[in-house]
């Protein structure tokens, strides 16, 4: 994985500023074998006009080639309305399917790789889509002034038409794609100037939605392939641990058993179909070398992180001249130390791959967020030419990061290449908890002086934790070995003050136990630190948490446009009473402003309810405004079930974990009002996917603090620590009368197999 | 062989008694549409109705069926809740990644099949077995108000 991985990034990285192929012939680039299923056919006789990697008009219709990966972000709609807007066609009239891999035409420019993340995709693709939209509305346009024989000024392109008002005269862009085709491109194309737009900025429908709605959508999952049999996994439950032997013997009497097969790690029961072969994996008895891991722990791996942060050698991020002395000048000083735990990605869709190792070729179905490196990956387990790995993508049930890795992809591929049918290679709940690549641990340490005035005069903020970047684009770090996710959100903060130091003391987690990206990347770690932090300052200050960042943005008009406009719409000034509080979080990560402010409830004996949660956005300028509110209701709710629930634990190497009753997400009856506000901007768009799950963390944590008095640390929060001995309650008013967060489970209709809703039998 | 019926169809099915419901309906039968998300009716994604009520199809035996209807997604929009439903679905822009929603709107069709109306905690009290992971509960429960207007 390391290797391909690095070898991907570091050939992308080469290239530098990867020429798009706009203005090139763009057929010899894309292999037959992996072409977008149901793009329109190659056509070595130019009858399909295919300017760029995108876009293919021709007899079958006009074909939109999404550069990113839908997994719930709404992405295939926002980019197809950008290369629509320009080729001034309706949403309607086109269909859209996912880039083949192909990293020279489809590496997404932030990213250096093809892939999907990071809240990448619109910031990297706002310009070159609406550029390929405008070359083929151009050579469109030539071609059917060069048929009727007049000017190209004169004509007009709208509706998926070129028309001619002078003499009436129309022609579908399918009617004339041919022609076009054989036009060379054109150079100098100009984009419409954003007051102009039609679709772009106006929400627009869903693509996806409808098969989504009425179940034919169809994720990897749902792919049968003729001839195909399942394989339930089971890979070594402590990390780094090998197979030593298995017995199959009780398996042997399941109906539809076929058989067991091995690779180095893990094996796969063979069967007939889904139950046969989770019932066959679960009756084998599998002899395990456990490796070097066998000890460790959650408090193993947290100790070893605070020895590090005192002992290890720290990489400076950021180092302003006079930061550590300016810690003991100021009138108070603070230190805090906070801890984050590892965390699963739990997708709804659970890791799955189906593989079909032929003597000529290889074909792969899943929903992948990084189809390249897929392929390079299959291709170098099968021995095959990387042109003879087909990938069909499909719609991805939730990616969060996960899907970044293509570890299940591999490990697929090594148990298909053993039997000569299609292989659909099936991961169990409990195996997608356990063998998650986690989010890591962290340990932060942040000490600040505060000047006559009560703002900060020196900060100096110290992350130890592991580096994920280093293993999945090692050409990415820093020359001094800074990993530039790993301080993301703390480096860049909103604020003025005046001196700063950040470092880094990188330590990995135990060789063998797998870590990676989780929705939010470094801003999700790092924003909770700062922001609980500064709202900490606040208070050793005492002046109010919104009022207190605003003093330190006057040189950020953007942070504090949208912290004055969460203030107001959270009714932020209205008193609350005891044991309710607000409160508030604020970044500019991914590109985007955020300010979040929670409204919350606990009572005395220490149950938590999330009352309310306001956002204010200012994301530059929105493509498709309806799902960046999505994008934010949804992120925002992510990063509070996290905040309240989650923490992945170990013990003797393996996962505690491993199913929805004890990795628990947030339900409907505990999820707060939410409400989205935007405030319109011309800037370039930023980032939208995982703005909201950083703000959560610490706007969550601060309303707690704001209710109760207790400062909580660390995540999952322990809401134990906010029992009181006071005769105070909260007061419900007009909310629902629900029973609140009840963090023991319990409640009926999700323990049993009949849902509580409605009738009799 | 078992006879069940799904979406107004007797059809036989060669699975042993044990064999869940959800198998028999996404392997055996090939409708894909009711998915597979924890196995221990702890989320919902796989929630089909069975004589009108929502019902976790992983912990379902298919011998425990009888003779009783099963509804699946791709038959719940000829049902009059079904459909209000759907539309609600598609006027809220529900969906994010998408793959609980057959779920979510098996349980909301269910719900408002026997509650017309449904109240705030009537609908958290219908919709809490069911977990979104993008977390699009906020528009689930516009979309379900959504339906009295449909």
């Amino acid at each position: 994985m390391s290797k391909a991985a690095s070898d991907i990034s570091r050939r992308s990285l080469l290239k530098g500023a990867l020429v798009l192929g706009f203005a090139l012939p763009v057929a010899s680039k894309l292999k037959a074998a992996n072409l977008a299923p149901g793009a329109a056919p190659l056509s070595p006789t130019g009858k399909v006009l295919m300017p760029s990697g995108f876009i293919s008009i021709g007899p079958e219709g006009v074909v939109f080639i999404i550069p990113n990966v839908e997994m719930g972000q709404g992405i295939y709609t926002a980019e197809a309305m950008l290369i629509a807007e320009e080729l001034d066609i309706g949403l309607d009239q086109i269909k859209v399917v996912p880039a083949p891999p192909n990293p020279e035409l489809y590496t997404t420019p932030l990213l250096h790789f093809q892939g999907t993340g990071g809240s990448t995709s619109i910031r990297s693709w706002w310009e070159p889509l609406r550029s390929a939209g405008a070359t083929a509305r151009m050579m469109l346009v030539t071609a059917a002034a060069n048929r009727w024989q007049v000017d190209a000024g004169s004509c007009v392109a709208a509706g998926g038409r070129v028309s001619h008002r002078a003499t009436g005269r129309s022609l579908a862009y399918i009617e004339i794609a041919a022609e076009a085709a054989a036009l060379p491109p054109p150079t100098g194309v100009i984009l419409k100037d954003p007051a102009d737009f039609k679709l772009v900025g106006k929400s627009s429908k869903r693509v996806d939605m409808p098969g989504k709605v009425d179940g034919s959508a169809i994720f990897g999952l749902d792919v049968r392939v003729p001839g195909m049999k399942v394989a339930s996994v089971i890979a070594s439950p402590v990390f780094g641990g090998r197979l030593k032997s298995v017995d199959d013997s009780d398996a042997l009497k399941i109906p539809g058993f076929i058989k067991v097969i091995k690779i180095d790690n893990a094996i796969a029961a063979v069967a007939d179909n889904t139950w046969a072969a989770h019932r066959s994996a679960a009756a084998l008895k599998i002899q395990w070398d456990d490796g070097d891991n066998i000890n460790v722990s959650t408090a193993s791996i947290r100790e070893e992180l605070v020895t590090a942060s005192k002992d290890g050698t720290p990489i400076v991020a950021l180092n302003q001249g006079g930061a550590i002395e300016g810690l003991s000048k100021g009138t108070k000083r603070v230190d805090a130390t906070y801890e984050l735990p590892f965390l699963a990605h739990a997708t709804m869709e659970p890791i799955n791959t189906i593989v079909h190792v032929q003597p000529d070729g290889c074909d792969i179905w899943c929903g992948t967020q990084v189809p390249a490196t897929a392929v390079m990956l299959a291709a170098q387990i099968t021995g095959l030419p990387q042109e003879n790995v087909r990938m069909h993508n499909q719609l991805i049930g939730g990616g969060f990061g996960r899907r970044l890795e293509a570890d299940s992809i591999a490990q697929a591929t090594a148990f298909a290449k053993q039997v000569d049918y299609p292989l659909q290679v099936v991961w169990t709940r409990e195996e997608d908890i356990r063998q998650d690549y986690f989010r890591p641990a962290y340990h932060d340490q942040v000490s600040a002086a505060l000047g006559a005035g009560g703002l900060p005069i020196a900060m100096w903020h110290r992350t130890t934790g592991g580096s994920v970047l280093a293993r999945f684009a090692p050409a990415a770090m820093g020359p001094d070995g800074l990993d530039s996710d790993v301080v993301e959100g703390s480096v860049e903060i909103p604020y003025d003050i005046p001196k700063r130091r950040v470092d880094w003391v990188r330590h990995d987690p135990p060789k063998g136990l797998p870590f990676s990206w989780w929705r939010g990347v470094g801003p999700a770690h790092n924003v909770f630190v700062i922001e609980t932090f500064i709202d900490e300052l606040a208070h050793k200050a005492g002046q109010d948490p919104i009022e207190y960042r605003a003093k330190m943005l006057t040189h950020n008009p953007r942070a504090l446009a949208v912290l004055n406009l969460a203030a107001k719409e959270s009714d932020w000034a209205t008193p609350l009473p005891a044991r309710h509080g607000r409160g508030v979080s604020l970044h500019q990560a991914f590109g985007s402003f955020c300010a979040l402010v929670v409204e919350v409830a606990v009572w005395p004996e220490g149950t938590i309810k999330l009352i309310k949660a306001t956002a204010a956005i200012d994301c530059g300028f929105t493509v498709n405004p309806d799902t960046m509110v999505a994008q934010i209701e949804g992120g925002t709710l992510f990063g509070l079930s996290a905040a309240l629930f989650s923490g992945i634990e170990f013990e003797g190497g393996k996962t505690v974990q491993s199913n929805f009753h004890d990795y628990r997400i947030l339900r409907i009856d505990e999820a707060p009002r939410m409400a989205v506000h935007h405030i319109q901007s011309a800037e370039n768009p930023g980032g939208i996917g995982e703005v909201g799950t950083a703000s959560a963390f610490p706007a969550l944590g601060n309303a707690l603090f704001a209710a109760t008095g207790v400062r909580l640390r660390s995540t999952p929060f322990d809401h134990t620590k906010l029992v009181s001995q006071s005769s105070d309650k909260p007061v419900l008013g007009s909310l629902a009368p629900t029973a609140g967060i009840s963090l023991a489970l319990g409640a009926f209709a999700k323990m049993t197999g009949i849902a509580s809703s409605g009738g009799t039998e | 062989m078992t006879s069940i019926k799904v979406n107004g169809q007797a059809v036989d099915v060669d699975a042993p008694d044990d064999m869940p419901l959800l198998w028999v309906i996404r392997d055996l039968l090939g409708m894909t549409g009711t998915k597979y998300g924890c196995g221990i009716a702890q989320c919902g994604a796989c929630t089909v109705h069975i004589d009108g009520r929502a019902v976790r199809s992983c912990v379902m035996p298919v011998s425990a069926v009888g003779d009783r209807n099963i509804t699946t997604i791709e038959a719940v929009g000829k049902t009059d809740a079904g459909r209000r439903i759907q539309s609600a679905w598609l006027q809220e822009e529900v969906a994010q990644c998408g793959y609980c929603q057959s779920g979510q709107i098996m349980s909301a069709a269910a719900l408002l099949a026997h509650v017309p109306n449904p109240t705030d905690s009537e609908i958290d009290a219908a919709m809490s077995g069911n977990i979104c992971r993008c977390a699009t509960y906020e528009r689930i429960r516009r979309a379900i108000k959504e339906t009295v207007t449909l």
